[in-house]
């Protein structure tokens, strides 16, 4: 008897359902998988991306402090008594937290020509973080020239290293894109060392810029992206309001030690500058700003990121209604504090020509 | 005359070798026309046939374990069967472990050529150790440098340490510490001939002493005559100079490729272990061999393509380079007919069973009956370790009677023609527009770079200062000076511009092509009367640039610009944008008397694809004639 021809049955359907499966699962990844072709260029609408370190405010004893020093200052004392015009570093730091310090460390110079911030503010602030009982104090920017020269020459690699913070330097792997949603920022590489804290202090430099006339606490904030930040010269403006919404830092500290008076920000130049010996701590960024650029002669009306940060909420240029406080370090090292009095009526410039001249009061 | 040793003390010791049971030990003073053939491959394929019920090992692991086990197995020494002596298996092993230590230090100061700074770094910015030492040592280079200069530049004078360890020990180097060496032992054994042979006739037929082997000295020649006529073109073929160039502009550059997108790939998955273990990995990495971010060089590809056609040469003849092409080798040659520790051959003995010449590394005839060319030895001891007749011996002052060293027997008429290829280098290259009459404009050279045709005296092509920039700024020209420029350093600030208070390059630079400048000299100190070098001049494309042409604020040119006070100066006018709306933006200038050409601006000018302001060469401090400004040229 010749043998049926055709395959058993068995070995029929079992190719019969591997035919049926393999399709259903193609069909399957096909229908997940489809691509429907077009640009995928979505807006930037939606809510703005903001990164908010801000402590829950319990009422220190002021939100905006300066200091003042004669001579060869005693940094570290100026960074103690601003800190404790504010209330001490506890109101920002707490047990366990990781705390990132960002000051400027743009530019391959050394710390006389005044374009990065000063390595020993750095220092001081790290110290105190660590002293409040901070896990990790991070101190770290993703500069604009090489990073190994601009952290070394600064000066700040081997400062913060010595009080024990961390100093982690930029690599391309630690930028990651974003969606900022910004109003001109929307997608790009942001630093993740930067964002990835508990809190975040401010540090920067107060400088003059030569597109922005005067830069220090909302314009630092450029060091959080990566990505070619060439283009954002082109609206300069709305770029540092877009950042600074996107960064709520905990503490601002601004390094008015020596303030870079021309050739900004890169400066070059010792002549440039002037020894200001001054430090400004503050919780509200455009503040800092408003007093800072007085410094260096500019009003803050002058300045279009200002007006910008003050109308999306992010502080205010009136600086005399964060209960100012206002010290003056002698040279011995000795502490004569004084709380500024506002006149009524005075302009935000008559104030604070008034610090300045207060300043050689000692 | 024989001078073996009656008693043998080790013997006793080592002398339980397979090969004396397994043979019927021949006595060692016979002399047998043919090698032993070995009893073991028919008794294979009677096993096989006699018990097909045994399954060989068809999985490839089980395959790949055979071969492993085969291979550790000690080996029976045939005829003889007389072990080496210990010194010398000793030496051997201390020669493999000497070639793994250099090609290590190779690597180590060829990745540490770079900048990464540090905390315990002040303003001062230098390499902590001769990263280039390689480079320094290398007797061919110094040779060269010095027939086209006429000086022996700074630290070139450490390759009279090797000159004196060749005038020794012979072509040592080769065989016990050159990187490129290293790897051409390397892949001749893993690639060991054409059609699968991996033992036997092929291999000692490759491994004999050709004529094609002369063909370094010819080229030796060639290139030493070209530098007395003033051309350092030789070390595109210097080995040293190959492995940075290759190693560091291709290999090492394609592996921080790899790692980053694989790395990258992983934390793409959104899965938080995988993405920490990514990061953990990746910082690593970066802070032992990789580097912070990925590092690009024109036309790299080239580099990395003759690299790997080099490498597989050695499928064809092992050790192909070294043999054939290496002037080094053919300089060290020289020098080793002259050196104090030699082979003494005992011909009498030799059993002709070729087993010197299966890993013999320089084809330099170790057998009996030829003459040795202690010229092409690289020293590796593999022969005696072979040898199971004792006719091979490696002396401290041998008796050069027994091997009767042989000349190169370079042919006169190639000589001759070779160094008339030597002499036509210069007046077939510079006839060619390049380098005196039509200047290419972008041909940048690194700061404190001499005059162009000082600097073809000078470079070697090592690469160095291209693997030590900071800013990925120098990369190896193609053609842009011409074919003798091949490879020589230019500047391509769009991809990096040179960084202001950087000297690297020139501390690095092996031959002075690029001098040891301080800051000072790069940035000028008005204070002492330095003027700052200057290696181009920025020129604005007002076509392309937004405050010129498209009514937009920009200036991040001016704002990169590092010299004090700045070069690029900007005019604050008001422009009417297409509505007639008048926008206030600043327009960048450049002053020639102080810009230095540093390419900054062109670095980072958002006009991405090409950029609006751009640096050409002109007003370079080391050219008198490449300039535009009065003051500034003096025309000799």
């Amino acid at each position: 008897m010749a043998a049926d021809p055709r395959p058993p049955r068995r070995e029929v359907l079992v190719r019969a359902g591997k035919a049926l499966g393999l399709v259903a699962g193609a069909s399957v990844l096909a229908k997940l998988r489809l691509d429907h072709g077009g640009w995928r260029v979505p807006g930037a609408e939606g809510t703005r991306e903001v990164r908010d370190y801000r402590t829950a405010d319990h009422g220190g004893p002021s939100d905006f402090a300066v200091v003042h020093a004669q001579g060869v200052p005693d940094v570290g004392a100026m960074v103690r008594e601003a800190l404790g015009a504010l209330g001490g570093i506890a109101r920002f730091v707490s047990r366990g937290d990781v705390v990132v310090l960002k000051p400027n460390i743009g530019w391959d110079r050394t710390p006389m020509q005044a374009a990065n911030t000063n390595p020993e503010v750095v220092a001081q602030v790290a110290t105190l973080c660590l002293q409040a009982g901070a896990r990790r104090v991070v101190v770290t920017d993703a500069s604009c020239n090489d990073p190994g020269r601009c952290f070394q020459r600064s000066g700040i690699w081997a400062r913060a290293h010595r009080v024990g913070a961390e100093v982690i330097l930029p690599a391309e792997h630690r930028f990651r894109t974003m969606r900022l949603r910004g109003e001109v920022l929307d997608e790009w590489p942001v630093y993740r060392t930067l964002i990835e804290a508990d809190k975040v202090i401010n540090l920067p430099v107060a400088k003059h810029h030569n597109l922005a006339k005067y830069t220090a606490a909302m314009k630092n904030w450029y060091g959080t992206l990566g990505g070619r930040r060439n283009r954002l010269h082109q609206n300069i403006d709305v770029s540092i309001a877009d950042l600074a919404t996107f960064m709520r830092p905990t503490l601002t500290v601004v390094d008015a030690l020596r303030v870079l008076l021309r050739n900004g920000p890169q400066g070059g130049n010792v002549d440039d500058t002037r020894r200001m010996n001054t430090i400004l701590a503050t919780v509200d960024q455009v503040a800092a700003d408003a007093y800072g650029c007085t410094l260096i002669d500019q009003r803050p009306e002058n300045l279009a990121y200002l007006r910008m940060g003050e109308a999306r909420g992010l502080g205010t240029t009136r600086w005399q209604s964060l209960r100012p406080r206002e010290l003056a370090l002698d040279m011995h090292g000795g502490v004569q504090r004084y709380a500024l009095v506002v006149p009524e009526g005075s302009t935000e410039v008559e104030v604070a020509r008034r610090i300045h001249a207060g300043r050689v009061v000692v | 005359m024989s001078d073996l040793p009656k008693p043998l003390p080790w013997l006793g010791v080592v002398g339980v070798v397979p090969a004396l049971d397994a043979a019927p030990a021949p006595s060692p003073v016979l002399s047998l026309p043919a090698a032993v053939p070995t009893p073991q491959a028919p008794a294979v394929t009677m096993t096989a046939a006699a018990l097909p019920a045994v399954k060989a090992p068809g999985a490839w692991w089980g395959r790949a374990l055979e071969g492993l086990r085969a291979r550790f197995k000690p080996r029976k020494r045939t005829g003889s069967g007389l072990p080496a002596r210990a010194i010398i298996v000793w030496l051997r092993n201390a020669r493999r472990v000497s070639q793994v230590g250099f090609l290590g230090l190779f690597l180590f100061l060829l990745v540490r050529t770079e900048f990464r700074g540090g905390f315990a770094g002040g303003a001062t910015v230098r390499m902590p150790y001769p990263v280039e030492g390689f480079l320094l040592a290398d007797p061919f280079v110094a040779l060269m440098t010095f027939l086209s200069t006429h000086t022996v530049y700074r630290s070139l004078w450490w390759s009279l340490g090797l000159v004196a360890l060749t005038l020794v020990f012979g072509r040592v180097f080769c065989g016990w510490i050159c990187p490129f060496g290293t790897l051409h032992h390397f892949f001749a054994w893993l690639f060991p001939n054409p059609h699968g042979a991996t033992t036997g006739s092929r291999r000692v037929r490759a491994n004999h002493t050709h004529a094609y082997q002369n063909v370094k000295y010819y080229l030796l020649f060639a290139f030493l005559v070209a530098a007395v006529c003033g051309s350092a073109i030789g070390g595109l073929f210097d080995p040293i100079c190959i492995c940075v160039r290759a190693i560091g502009l291709a290999v090492l550059p394609a592996m921080n490729y790899v790692t980053a997108h694989t790395l990258d790939g992983v934390a793409a998955t959104n899965v938080r272990a995988l993405q920490v273990g990514s990061d953990v990995t990746r910082d690593a990495l970066v802070a032992s061999v990789l580097q912070p971010r990925q590092y690009f060089f024109h036309q790299t590809w080239v580099l990395g393509g003759l690299l790997f056609v080099v490498l597989l040469a050695n499928r064809w003849i092992p050790r192909f380079w070294c043999r054939v092409l290496c002037p080094l080798g053919a300089t060290l040659g020289l020098l080793a007919r002259h050196a104090l520790v030699g082979m003494e051959k005992d011909h009498a003995k030799c059993t002709d069973c070729n087993l010197c010449l299966v890993d013999c590394q320089g084809a330099d005839s170790p057998q009996g009956g030829v003459k040795w060319r202690q010229d092409e030895c690289h020293g590796c001891l593999n022969c005696e370790v072979a040898c199971p007749e004792d006719v091979i011996k490696f002396r401290w002052l041998p008796n050069r009677r027994s091997t009767s060293l042989a000349q190169q027997d370079l042919d006169r008429r190639k000589t001759l023609v070779s160094v008339l290829a030597g002499a036509a280098v210069l007046p077939a290259t510079r006839t060619s527009d390049t380098l005196d009459s039509n200047y290419y404009d972008r041909l940048l050279r690194p700061p404190g770079a001499v005059e162009e045709r000082d600097f073809m005296d000078r470079c070697i092509r090592c690469a160095e200062c291209m693997k030590v920039c900071p800013n990925n700024a120098l990369h190896p020209a193609l053609l842009e000076s011409g074919i003798e420029g091949l490879w020589t350093p230019v500047l391509i600030p769009r991809i990096g511009y040179c960084e202001p208070s950087c000297v690297l390059c020139g501390q690095v630079c092996p031959t002075g092509a690029i001098q040891k400048i301080t800051e000072d000299q790069k940035l000028g100190n008005p204070a002492r009367h330095v003027e700052a070098i200057k290696i181009g001049t920025a020129f604005y494309d007002q076509g392309r640039c937004l405050p010129w042409s498209m009514a937009t604020p920009c200036i991040v040119c001016e704002e990169f610009c590092p010299t004090s006070p700045k070069a690029i100066w900007v005019e604050e006018v008001d422009v009417p944008d297409r509505h007639g709306a008048m926008v206030h933006v600043q327009r960048p200038h450049v002053d020639p008397r102080l810009c230095i050409g540093c390419g900054a601006c062109e670095k980072v000018c958002p006009v991405q694809d090409r950029p609006a302001v751009y640096v050409t060469s002109v007003g370079e401090s080391r050219s008198r004639t490449n300039v535009i400004l009065l003051e500034t040229g003096t025309y000799t």
